[in-house]
């Protein structure tokens, strides 16, 4: 499984993605934003960070990057894509995914562990979960307020492409408590909290992370 | 060469929490009477004159403005 992870300019959470996918044996392909081609990938993870310094909105001039493009093309042929925090902001400027990532409703960045319910176990990411599981991963933005206008909410509800959901508090005004949705095909997922920081019990709050990873790696098999 | 201002801002059903911090820390300084602020963008842009309202409109929608959270609007004003 040979899986390309995105640096742009801002980039922070990379090396962590690639340490993610060798510890689900994958091999981390690095991929550049001025890239034009995708290396033969498998799979591509949008990682967090701040690309191009977060200027005009989040994402808004990592979506235009070339490398992003290839992506695009490619995600809508049904390769596995996952997007993590500033990934998932980018995929939704690049309009992979429905809606947008908005300043959080109490202004603070939010930096702490978070529990997800995990709604949707049936796409590309999330086959190695039970449906209803609790997963306890790093949230860390500012910027993590999902919102959407009711009938994109009505879509996402209807069509179980709410793939996480934040347990407890709030943590930043998304709606539904919505954190991480799924395009109608289940190839592409975007999500604000960090699976690629709770791979390993040693460096992270848990584990429960790896799940994705691992779910890539049955869905690239079976392909 | 012309100028022209982009003007982009939260859609009204969206929340806007900078603007509301603005509009909570007016009465604190003093400033009373003013009900709501909503904080937006305002980009000028130094155009060459061959470049037509659509292609303004499109650079607004497409890059300027996230049409999924922001109004936007465009127009030319005297340099």
């Amino acid at each position: 499984m040979r899986v390309g992870v995105i640096t742009f300019p801002g980039t922070l959470d990379d090396v962590d993605a690639q340490r993610a996918v060798r510890y689900a044996d994958g091999e981390a392909v690095p991929l550049w934003h001025g890239d034009h081609d995708l290396k033969g990938v498998d799979a591509v993870i949008v990682p967090g960070g701040f690309s191009y310094g977060d200027y005009l909105r989040c994402g808004a001039i990592a979506r235009f990057a070339p490398v992003m493009q290839e992506v695009i093309e490619a995600a809508n042929k049904g390769m596995p894509v996952l997007g993590i925090c500033n990934g998932f902001q980018i995929l939704a400027e690049a309009h992979l995914l429905p809606g947008a990532l908005t300043r959080n409703h109490k202004l603070h960045f939010v930096c702490r562990d978070q529990w997800l319910k995990v709604e949707n176990n049936s796409t590309a990411w999330t086959t190695r979960y039970d449906a209803g599981a609790e997963i306890l991963i790093p949230l860390k933005s500012g910027e993590g307020g999902y919102q959407a206008d009711e009938d994109t909410l009505k879509e996402l509800e209807d069509n179980n492409r709410v793939v996480f959901r934040y347990v407890g508090e709030n943590p930043n005004g998304s709606r539904n408590n919505i954190a991480g949705i799924t395009n109608a095909r289940g190839n592409v997922v975007g999500l604000m909290p960090h699976p690629e920081h709770a791979v390993d019990a040693l460096t992270g709050p848990t584990d429960d992370g790896l799940g994705m990873f691992l779910s890539l790696l049955d869905t690239v098999v079976k392909a | 060469m012309a100028r022209v201002v982009v003007d982009v801002m939260p859609k009204p059903e969206i929340l806007d929490p900078q603007g509301q911090a603005v509009a909570n820390a007016l009465p604190r300084l003093g400033f009373d009477g003013i009900t709501a602020v909503r904080q937006g963008k305002h980009f000028e842009l130094e155009v060459a004159d061959d470049v037509d309202d659509a292609t303004l409109a499109k650079i607004a929608e497409t890059f300027l403005a996230n049409p999924v959270i922001e109004d936007w609007t465009v127009r030319r004003v005297e340099a």
